[in-house]
Order: structure tokens, then sequence, then C-alpha cells
């Protein structure tokens, strides 16, 4: 357990100090954001009907940005080897790592979207909903993108690899985000119903996300 | 990888060297008894001729699906019994499903054209579909990145697992939102039963293209062989070069 602890602090220690990676995840999806109404015009109208789904798009796509990090920088200065040989199980290690992940880069883009839906002309009632999905969904990207990050640890150009295996993955997740933020908004489903599937996919990719991810990171480096 | 591992895999070549000749010409055969049924079965009283699409487009779709489900299982046997030849299987399967799942797309937007005035429509089947399609061609990427087989393996065996157990939440997922957002735009092949005059060709051609992606396959892992055993003699050779 302390190594675990130990494991997780020193995820977030590392977040936080180096690079600010936090931070440019959520530069990064501001600016996905600023540049919507580029391409869409500035019909504010329009933008309030297309807003959650701008909003989700974002968290997705900057999601993805530090995910190649997660494992390769591990890898890279040996400490994955480390972690490997613990007595700690594999799959709790991985799962520590992701759960910081998600509090460093994850959980500011929570945090940031109520800031992004004013500049989308949200409703406050939407830009809530939009922030509790993406609350209950982003962890769910973060798992799934745990086994891209462990499947491309080695892999010289993994990152675009990552995405390309991942995207797809995440489809569930990006629709009843969606669906749930525009039940809130427009109906004609109740909020609830998108709403706890959207929790039902999360939960099973904090299952499935760790068991994948250990297997990949056993069978491929050995 | 040692020599004695080619034991089995040596089996299976003469194995294939006995049955891929008469699997061809079964295929040729049953292809052209099913394609001969195709076009004595008559036209849809809706959709004309176009409906000779789907004896095409049906078991295309079939074999899509078919083929992640066999990557499934050799996916099974690469990482839990470590067999030598489930990689080589899932490996060969992978383009070969990504070729029919293909094919099912053109027909079907094919069909489109006529039948709903447009290629494309984001029809909850077509887009599951597109999104299987996709899959495929991510775990071609992650074969063809890694470049020493058995560790490509274990990752795309893996990666295939996981898919299994996406691609129903991902089936359920698009029916969803498709009923959500468009639910007039669901154009389904007239009337609850396929008429007897219909069903009889499609189950022959099914029975054909399940005939020909046996052949292809057993074809593509031969090969896979081959440029496996090639591998190992070109890294021999460059060993005995370097004077090991």
């Amino acid at each position: 357990m302390t190594a675990l602890a130990a494991l997780f602090v020193r995820d977030m220690r590392l977040a936080v100090r180096v690079g600010g990676g936090a931070l440019i995840g959520v530069l990064f999806f501001l600016i996905v954001v600023t540049l919507t109404p580029f391409a869409l015009g500035p019909d504010l109208a329009l933008l309030a009907r297309v807003g959650p789904a701008i909003l989700w798009l974002g968290a997705l796509l900057a999601s993805l940005l530090a995910l190649d990090r997660l494992i390769a920088m591990d890898h890279e200065d040996g400490s994955l080897d480390l972690i490997l040989t613990a007595r700690v199980p594999l799959e709790l290690a991985v799962a520590a790592k992701a759960l910081a992940h998600w509090l460093t880069t994850g959980l500011p883009l929570v945090v940031a979207a109520p800031l992004l839906g004013f500049l989308l002309n949200l409703e406050p009632k939407a830009t809530g909903a939009v922030a509790l999905t993406l609350l209950a969904g982003t962890p769910a990207l973060t798992f799934i993108g745990l086994i891209g990050a462990a499947l491309t640890v080695a892999l010289r150009r993994g990152g675009l690899l990552l995405a390309v295996l991942v995207l797809p993955l995440t489809v569930p997740v990006l629709i009843f985000g969606v669906a749930a933020s525009n039940a809130a908004i427009v109906g004609p489903v109740p909020f609830a119903t998108p709403f706890a599937i959207l929790c039902a996919l999360t939960l099973m990719s904090l299952v499935v996300g760790p068991f994948a991810a250990a297997a990949a990171l056993r069978h491929g480096l050995e | 990888m040692t020599l004695i591992d080619f034991a089995n895999p040596s089996r299976f070549l003469s194995f294939t060297d006995r049955v891929l000749a008469w699997l061809a010409a079964a295929t040729l055969l049953a292809f052209a008894f099913g394609f001969s049924q195709v076009i004595a079965a008559p036209d849809d009283y809706q959709q004309g001729a176009t409906v000779k699409i789907m004896f095409i487009h049906v078991p295309a779709a079939w074999l899509g699906i078919f083929a992640w489900g066999l990557m499934s299982v050799a996916a099974l046997g690469t990482l839990v019994w470590r067999h030598p030849l489930a990689d080589v299987a899932a490996k060969a399967a992978a383009p070969i499903g990504a070729a029919f799942t293909l094919i099912c797309l053109i027909t079907g937007s094919l069909w489109g054209r006529p039948m709903w005035g447009t290629y494309w429509v984001w029809d909850a089947r077509l887009t599951s579909v597109l999104v299987l399609f996709l899959m495929y061609l991510g775990v071609i990427a992650l074969w063809r990145t890694i470049d020493d087989p058995t560790r490509a393996a274990r990752a795309a065996a893996v990666l295939t697992l996981v898919g299994a157990i996406n691609l129903p939440i991902i089936k359920f997922s698009v029916d969803w939102w498709n009923t959500l957002h468009q639910p007039a735009s669901v154009l389904r092949l007239g009337g609850p039963t396929i008429h007897p005059a219909l069903l009889v060709p499609l189950i022959l051609m099914a029975v054909a293209f399940m005939l020909l992606f046996l052949t292809l396959h057993l074809a593509a892992m031969r090969n896979e062989i081959m440029r496996r055993r090639l591998r190992t003699l070109q890294m021999l050779q460059a060993r005995a070069a370097a004077g090991h």
C-alpha cells in the first residue's frame, strides 16, 4: 500500500512540477474551443446548440495529449522495470499511475469547462451538465487511454498510433457524454438515463483498463 | 526463436499444401453456383435490381464480424496457451477482415445511392461497421509498427481482446445515438422476414464467402510462416556475417 501511495505521489509531483503538463492540457482545450467559432461562425445560437459537443470533443482531444508520456517516461528512465519487478500487483500500479494522470490532466479540464461554456454562450444549466458529464466521463478516457499507452510504450513513434488505437474505443463515452449534456438542455430523454450509462462505461473502463494495460506491459516488455 | 518452434508450423504447411488447391476449387464452384442463383433470384418489389447488392453486402458484413471473432480466439491462444500458430492466424485474419468490412461499406454506400439518395448516411449500422473498420486498421497498424513478431503478436492480442469487449458496447451506443438523433431516417430492408426466394441465394453466397475466407486465411497464414522463416534465415545470415 505504501509503495502504491509513493508511486501515486511521485507521479503527481512529476506531473505538477515538470513542464506544467496539467496547464498545457487546459491551454490546448482553450485553444480548441477558441478555434471552433472561427470554423463555424460567430452565431451565438448555433454555438449554444453545438456547445456541449465542442466541449466534449475538446476535452477528448486534450486528454489524449499527455497520454503518450503516461508510461513511456517511466520506460525511458528505467523506473518501469522497477515497477514491473516490484511486489505490488502491476494492475494496481498502473491504476495508481492512471489515477494520478487523471487528477493532473483530466480534472483541470473539468474545472475549465464551465469557464469555456461562457465563451460558447451556454446556459448555466447546460454548463453544469457538461461539467458533470465531463467529471463522470473523463476518467473513462484516461483509463481507455492507459491501454493505448501501455501498448505503444516501447515504440519510437507511439504518439500518433496511440491516438489511432484509442479514439475508436472512446466512441461510446463521447456518445453518452454529449447525449447526457443535451438531454439536460433540450431533452427528450431524462438526464439520468444517458448519465447512468456514462457512469457504467467509466466503471467498466476502470476495471478493463488496468488489467489490459498490465497484460500489455507484461507481455510486451519481456 | 529457435528452430524447434517450426516443428508445428511445418506440419501446418504440409497440411495447407494438400488442402489449399481443393479449397480454392470449392470456393470457385460455390461462387459460380451462388451467382447463378443470385441472377435467377427475383427482383425486390420495392428495391428492384439493387437488392442483388445485398447478396455481396450481407455476407461481407458477416465475415467482417466473424474475422474479429476469429482474431479474438487466436488472441486467447497467443496470450494463454502461447500457441505458435495463434498469432500467425490473428495476423493473417486482420487484413482479410478489414477487406471484407471495406467491401461491406462500399457495397452499402452503392446500395444507399439509389435507395437513400446519397452515398452515405449516418445510419447506425453503417456507422458501427465504419468504427469496426477503423479498429481493424488500428490493429494492422500496431502489427506493422512493432518489428519483433512475438512482441507484436502479444500487443495485438491485448488490443484485439479489448476490441472484442468494446465492439458490442460501441454497437449498442451507436444504435442509441442514432435513434436519439434521427429516428426517421433509419431505413431497413422491407418486411420483417426475407422471402425464401431471396434467402436461399443469400445463404449460398454466405457459404461461398466463408469458403473464400478460409482459402484466403490459410494462404495468408502460409505466407506469414514463410515470411517469418525468411526473417529468421536473414537474421542467422547476418549473425554469421558478423562473425558470432
